[in-house]
């Protein structure tokens, strides 16, 4: 149904697509994979009309269309659910949806509006997770994606382009989302599903397009190939040990909580332990109370056996707690700052002499440390939003290493990171490990989970409902805690 | 990716506030030889040309030093409306015949802890009352106004002391004190914000409030102290101000705060905070007082005057949107 033929486009200096032929059949998920920077996004921007190819064209149903915005795309039928739609905060579920059609016809009817909302929900099956009244600002990621899905719906569509729409949902969200896509695609819709998470990949997909560095570098029907064989075709080698696993925990523990808001928990020097759970069962909430940033209700908190007091995030810095919060961009980096101001941010009194501090012994400090992560950057005074994701994560991780921690709280640390990135950052967290650092990591991808972790605390409804061995774990044993079947 | 690193020094993403600072001194050079153009008579001598100088520079003096505080509280996210009514209230308390008593150090005392303390209650209740800086320094430039007004019994009250009416009309080596405490408060401005860890955080909040919070910042009393210091600079610019007028008023200092926005703004201080210089504001009210100093020269009046400095303000800003690349694509396309 929708086609690309020979597109190819260049970003001074990098070519991010390089004559890209790919159809994109009706009634077919065609999944696309590729690292960070491989030219997934700028394929889905120019079928959005939001770019113009260099060269090429893309065709719908064999007949070339010229799409110069998103408004061209809407009206040939090709829409893109983004990652993080824009949703009006101040107003219904109902109006959000019908934001981009209200243009039509002046008059503006409340309750029909509703009502016309209230039949798409039912008619996908969405009434317990979707409201038509709920204001914007309310929504969770995953409704805001329903409303993104059902704006969609509301015109004609005959190509939907999902941009990594699970990186917010829980496994149950997930779920509830793939039951709807497979309805969308036998309707006869060509569905396009970009995204990192294989395994999520391997369950929806029907073909697997794979590009890098701007080419494709092949396409493949699902049940033909193995996670293996795709993950060398998106690097180009083969990832044969994504985990490093040569650290050993001792049993000396670096962070004693006992009752902390209903849930006690110990973690060793040397030791990497797994919050698992779904999305809402308070592992983030648990993780930023330990890091002061949520209030902290009875119970007592020891750091190398010290007992600590935390009511502000700089208690629990200056205790040897540091955290990395799960929305990077949002809680973590000056974006609009070069990588040494990011790095040196946890640990400006130490770079203090005599009251001043030296932009050359902040240089010098973050280059150390974008050495010793191997932050990919031309020069620390690069700014920090022209890196990767995965470079991002590193730059925040080089701040709080920077302040020598007892215990690095991570959530959800490679979120939005491309496979080979991620490598990186399991060999860090390792390596921290190895050198006797507690580490407490939340994650909701269970691969990960499971690589990662020498413990795994399951957390349910704010309370930890299980702990399990390294020999114990797996993902069966994780979910029936996590969904409190037993 | 590697191939990003085509860099010429200008492209290089630290040169950038250098890169602003060197187009505004462009924007001087031009406005000098526009004056040139109009008064080649008086533009020929050279005497006549620092002269001039001096006298821009000093009106551009009181204001100059509020700006330093301003670019503090816009850097770290704020805005501070209530500058102007602060320098008269502190002005007015600095003049009142009790404080006149206790001379000329009772005088500068008491302008700068008026101005400090009106400052921290500005600080007190956006970081700690959770007011939006907008409303609640709107506020205070209400009240601040009222309370100067009260305290003056609406008069203009005359300055007696010999020292603060001399500081305005002396020199220390052929410079006006008056432009030497801007350009002292301007370098002490400068070694907070690039040089101390109080301007390393200032950036930091205003950058990402959260995320300096999680780095373990205290934004709420540094939100505070930031409004203080900009109390603290309008204290300053009230003695100033008193020093060239022999006197004070409740009315003084009128629209000081917008003159103040504009300067940082042109001076390429991101309104929504987190970056800026005290180089470029000072530079920014540099141009503003050269402006004013051009049209009085030209004898023409103050209404085409405030039109061309909206038309400034607009001007500055586009241009500074223009990255310089695309400046360079621009050149290169035609």
């Amino acid at each position: 149904m929708l086609g690309v033929a020979h597109l190819s486009k260049r970003f001074d200096p990098v070519q991010a697509l390089d004559d890209v032929t790919l159809d994109f059949p009706g009634g077919t998920v065609t999944a696309l994979l590729g690292e960070n920077g491989a030219g997934k996004s700028t394929l889905v921007r120019i079928i959005d009309g939001e770019h113009l190819p260099d060269t090429g064209q893309v065709l719908l149903d064999g007949q070339p269309v010229g799409l110069h915005s998103p408004r061209d795309a809407r009206r040939h039928g090709i829409r893109v659910i983004p990652q993080e739609p824009e949703i009006v905060p101040h107003v219904s579920v109902a109006e959000n949806v019908y934001i981009g059609a209200l243009s039509k016809g002046f008059l503006f009817h409340g309750a029909s509006l509703r009502k016309r909302v209230e039949q798409h929900i039912a008619r996908l099956g969405f009434e317990r997770m979707l409201r038509p009244d709920t204001l914007g600002r309310d929504l969770t990621p995953a409704q805001r994606q329903l409303v993104e899905i059902l704006r969609a719906l509301t015109t004609p569509a005959k190509v939907i382009a999902f941009d990594e729409p699970t990186s917010s949902l829980s496994e149950h969200e997930v779920t509830a989302l793939f039951t709807l896509i497979r309805r969308l695609r036998d309707e006869g819709l060509a569905i396009i599903y970009v995204s990192h998470r294989l395994a999520e990949i391997f369950q929806i997909a029907d073909r697997i397009a794979v590009l890098r560095d701007g080419k494709v570098a092949g396409v493949v029907a699902a049940q033909e190939t193995t996670e293996r064989a795709v993950v060398s075709m998106m690097v180009g080698r083969d990832l044969t040990t994504m985990f490093a696993r040569d650290h050993v925990a001792t049993t000396e523990p670096v962070l004693e909580v006992d009752e902390v808001n209903g849930i006690s928990l110990t973690v060793h020097a040397g030791e990497v332990v797994a919050l698992a759970g779904l999305v809402g069962a308070g592992r983030s909430e648990f993780c930023r109370a330990l890091a002061g940033d949520l209030p902290i209700r009875g119970g007592s908190i020891k750091v190398d056996g010290q007992p600590v007091t935390i009511k502000h995030p700089w208690h629990a810095i200056r205790a040897g707690i540091v955290y990395a919060p799960e929305e990077r961009k949002a809680q973590a980096l000056l974006l609009g700052r070069p990588v040494r101001d990011n790095i040196v941010l946890a640990v400006l009194n130490r770079l203090r002499r005599w009251r001043f501090v030296r932009r050359r012994d902040e240089s010098e400090l973050a280059r150390h440390f974008v050495n010793r992560l191997n932050v990919r950057t031309p020069t620390v005074g690069q700014l920090v939003s022209k890196l990767s994701g995965g470079n991002q994560q590193k730059v925040v991780l080089a701040r709080w290493l920077a302040r020598q921690p007892r215990l690095l709280i991570l959530d959800e640390p490679t979120r939005g990171i491309d496979v080979g990135a991620k490598a990186e950052i399991y060999q860090i967290i390792a390596g921290l490990a190895r050198d006797g650092m507690g580490i407490l990591v939340v994650s909701s991808e269970l691969p990960e989970v499971l690589g990662l972790a020498d413990r795994i605390a399951v957390m349910k409804d704010g309370r930890v409902t299980g702990v399990l061995g390294r020999a114990e774990a797996s993902e069966e044993a994780i979910l029936s805690l996590a969904m409190g079947e037993s | 990716m590697t191939a990003l690193t085509t860099t010429g020094w200008w492209r290089d993403e630290s040169r950038e506030p250098l890169r602003r600072n060197l187009g505004l001194i462009g924007v001087l050079v031009a406005l000098f030889g526009i004056g040139a153009i109009i008064r080649p008579d008086l533009y020929g001598d050279p005497q006549w040309v620092v002269d001039n100088t001096l006298v821009i520079l000093q009106q551009a003096a009181a204001i100059g030093v509020v700006t330093v505080g301003m670019t503090f509280v816009i850097i770290g996210g704020g805005i501070d409306l209530s500058v102007g009514a602060l320098i008269a209230l502190a002005g007015v308390w600095s003049t009142t015949v009790a404080t006149q008593s206790f001379g000329a150090g009772g005088m500068i005392f008491t302008a700068i802890i008026v101005g400090v303390l009106a400052g921290l209650v500005n600080g007190v209740l956006i970081a700690y009352g959770r007011l939006v800086p907008f409303i609640a320094t709107l506020a205070m430039l209400v009240a601040a106004r009222g309370l100067a007004a009260q305290i003056s019994g609406k008069q203009t009250q005359v300055s007696n002391d010999q020292f603060i009416n001399g500081l305005a009309s002396s020199k220390v080596l052929g410079i006006p004190s008056l432009v030497l405490v801007l350009l002292a408060v301007a370098g002490l401005g400068w070694v907070l914000l690039n040089r101390t860890t109080f301007g390393r955080r200032t950036v930091a909040i205003g950058g990402n409030q959260e995320a300096a919070r999680l780095a373990g910042i205290n934004v709420r009393r540094h939100t505070m102290l930031l409004y203080a210091l900009s109390g603290l600079c309008c204290g300053i610019a009230a003695i100033m101000l008193t020093s060239l007028a022999t006197s004070s008023q409740a009315a003084a200092a009128e629209l000081y705060e917008l003159d103040a926005i504009a300067a940082a703004i042109i001076g390429g201080t991101l309104l929504s905070g987190g970056r800026g210089t005290v180089t470029g504001s000072l530079i920014g009210v540099v141009v503003f007082a050269t402006i004013t100093n051009l049209f009085a020269i030209a004898n023409l009046p103050t209404e085409v005057q405030n039109m061309v400095k909206g038309g400034i303000i607009v001007f500055a800003v586009l241009v500074q949107q223009l990255k310089f690349k695309s400046v360079k694509q621009l050149l290169t396309r035609t």
